[in-house]
């Protein structure tokens, strides 16, 4: 059982890189624009900073982390269960890096949880899960006031299917950075 | 918005009536020997099948007459079109829910004004109805309506109640509810339901990201009204007992809270002040307490707190979840749900938090419990795979299965604890709709709702 859900597991992290692809190639695209504009007035020497920028998100941004997570924005939860397990710790560690290289950033961790239990109990639930994930990161160092939850229980799902692989997916804390 | 209406009995001269009424017995022996036969507590297992017995009860629901047929201030036209639609709604009443074969009144004679309190009996003797309804409507000088509604007994050409009342047009409704509870009452012993209302969330939109506000509708699914308008996410609300406050959950501002609504200025506030999370709100029978759930630093407790303001009571400290709850009718005990044990199951405790203890033991998880009005059962959803709807004793024996579905949610008690509200969601589409089910369980039925909608949280009796 345990095989087949790391499998599953697998299976929802390629599919997530494949939404990535795409994300990044939406965010290149909208990139692209302000490189076209004509050069900022002022001195000469600031312009140096130009090329050197990677094409990409504003370093620091939300835009940045999603990015930069590669999918590890998200960590996932067995049925019923809010331990954080290696792999989430694999994640949690490349965003706490994230965090501490941007001390100013603030972030909400979003609590969510699948469909198949009782709205009030998964409200509980997913505040559970947001904070096993906020507990995680302050132990990595990042400060807990720079980290609020939330939880929408069963009623932000991101996989929208009502089958194993959906739930698996649905049952998760996403970290998300305040712009 | 107060209620207008007020119940009076109608000083007729019952001329044609009175003899009758004089030769005939008190009670209607059949329907009495089938209340009789209900234990005092109440305990539905043993009359189950008392309902079918009169399951058959043919029922002729008769167009209400009027005097005169004159303009009214409704939206169902003239009285002679009111007294059309007052009928329909008394037979939609009575129809689908497993009590009664309500006919007309569509196919039916139409009595005159005159008849209504003088049946021709042999007419419905003929068409083998056992039980006759009529009424008429009278539009008063005021603008104000006055409804009449009697019950009769065909076979012992018999009046067995009548009532009248003044309503304002806008709640012509309320006089069919009033006299379909009469008929119902007075037919099965049991006490009325049809005069109240149910606030649920409105659902539209994709799955995966639904829009959800609250709603208010009449028991059978008219005079439906938003009160959100959708842009912040509100779950489970719950009607004071008088009716003029709403309790609910909302995402306002990105911080789930609960709100008291007050339905007479249409305003809200924060039920607590708090940087922690509160959901899952629930009245005292009394109206004077509220109960809601706190989550701080992940752990969840139920707290207490004077629904008008004051110290808040700490109730269950578990490192679990401890959530939900709901009063006796008494006040006295509350039935909450908590997975302390490890997996969501459902206790009972004092109303001031001591002796908690489990009371559901039925393999699977048992949750989001519902004492009954009545106080002799405890609705919740039981899940094991599925998610389904079931009763059991406030000591959590006799458990019985109401539905059998993918997934069905958080049941809600009719006044007078006879009848099930609950809400189903469909799987993949995540599509969710209102349903209800009679305590056998035999008696199923969606409620008419125009868009989706969730988390029915049915009022008492209207004041």
């Amino acid at each position: 059982m345990s095989s087949s859900h790391q499998m599953s597991r697998h299976a929802r992290n390629s599919a997530m890189l494949l939404l990535l692809g795409g994300a990044l190639a939406v965010s290149a695209c909208a990139t692209k624009a302000p490189k076209e504009l004509p050069p900022e007035p002022g001195p000469a020497t600031t312009t140096t900073t130009a090329p050197t920028q990677p094409l990409g998100p504003e370093a620091g941004s939300q835009a940045d982390f999603v990015a930069r997570m590669m999918g590890a924005d998200t960590i996932y939860f067995d049925t019923d269960k809010y331990n954080i397990d290696s792999m989430d710790q694999a994640a949690l560690g490349k965003q706490a890096q994230w965090l501490m290289q941007y001390p100013g950033k603030r972030a909400t961790i979003e609590g969510h949880c699948d469909e198949r239990g009782t709205r009030e109990y998964n409200l509980a639930l997913g505040e559970r899960r947001a904070n096993a994930t906020k507990n995680y990161l302050v132990s990595l160092g990042v400060d807990p006031s720079r980290l609020s939850t939330i939880s929408y229980g069963k009623e932000r799902p991101v996989a929208l299917g009502s089958n194993e692989q959906a739930w698996a997916q649905n049952r998760r804390a996403v970290t998300i950075t305040i712009d | 918005m107060t209620a207008r209406s007020f119940p009076f009995v109608l000083a007729f001269a019952l001329a044609g009536a009175a003899p009758l009424a004089a030769q005939a017995p008190a009670s209607v022996p059949d329907t009495a020997a089938q209340a009789d036969q209900e234990p005092e507590d109440g305990g539905l297992t043993g009359s189950v099948s008392a309902d079918g017995a009169w399951q058959d009860l043919g029922i002729a629901i008769t167009v209400f007459a009027t005097d005169a047929d004159v303009p009214t201030r409704t939206n169902a036209g003239s009285t002679a079109a009111l007294g059309r639609a007052l009928s329909t709604v008394v037979a939609a009443d009575l129809k689908d829910n497993g009590l009664f074969k309500p006919a007309g009144p569509i196919g039916l004679p139409q009595p005159s004004f005159g008849e209504v309190r003088a049946p021709n009996y042999p007419v419905w003797a003929f068409r083998s109805a056992e039980m006759l309804v009529q009424g008429y409507v009278h539009a008063n000088s005021d603008g104000s309506l006055t409804v009449g509604c009697y019950l009769y007994d065909v076979a012992l050409k018999q009046q067995l109640a009548k009532a009248g009342w003044k309503v304002a047009p806008v709640e012509w409704r309320r006089a069919a509810h009033k006299c379909a509870d009469m008929v119902y009452s007075r037919l099965s012993g049991e006490s009325p339901f049809f005069d109240s209302r149910i606030a649920y969330i409105a659902e539209t939109g994709p799955k995966g990201h639904r829009t959800k506000r609250l709603a208010v509708m009449d028991s059978d699914g008219a005079n439906m009204r938003y009160l959100t308008s959708g842009q912040a996410t509100a779950l489970t609300p719950r009607y004071s007992p008088d009716y003029s406050q709403l309790l609910y959950l909302s995402y306002l501002n990105g911080e789930p809270s609960i709100y008291i609504y007050d339905l007479n200025t249409n305003t809200q506030k924060l039920l607590v002040r708090s940087k922690n999370s509160t959901f899952a709100p629930r009245w005292s029978p009394d109206g004077k307490w509220v109960l809601y759930s706190m989550a701080i630093a992940g752990n969840t407790d139920i707290y207490k707190i004077p629904s008008g303001g004051g110290q808040a009571v700490k109730l269950t400290d578990s490192p679990g979840i401890d959530i939900g709850g709901s009063f006796s009718p008494d006040g006295s005990r509350i039935v909450f749900e908590s997975d302390r044990s490890g997996s969501q199951q459902v206790y009972v405790m004092n109303a001031d938090g001591s002796n908690q203890h489990r009371i559901s033991f039925f393999g699977g998880r048992s949750a989001t419990p519902e004492w009954s009005p009545r106080g002799d059962q405890i609705a919740f959803t039981h899940i094991a795979g599925d998610l389904r709807i079931a009763v059991m004793t406030p000591d959590g024996r006799h458990m019985r299965y109401l539905t059998n579905s993918w997934q069905d949610e958080a049941p809600t008690w009719s006044p007078n604890g006879r009848i099930v509200q609950f809400f189903r969601t469909e799987k993949n589409t995540g599509n969710a709709s209102i349903w209800q089910v009679d305590l056998t369980g035999r008696n199923e039925r969606k409620l008419p709702t125009p868009v989706g909608a969730s988390d029915p949280a049915w009022g008492p009796i209207r004041p």
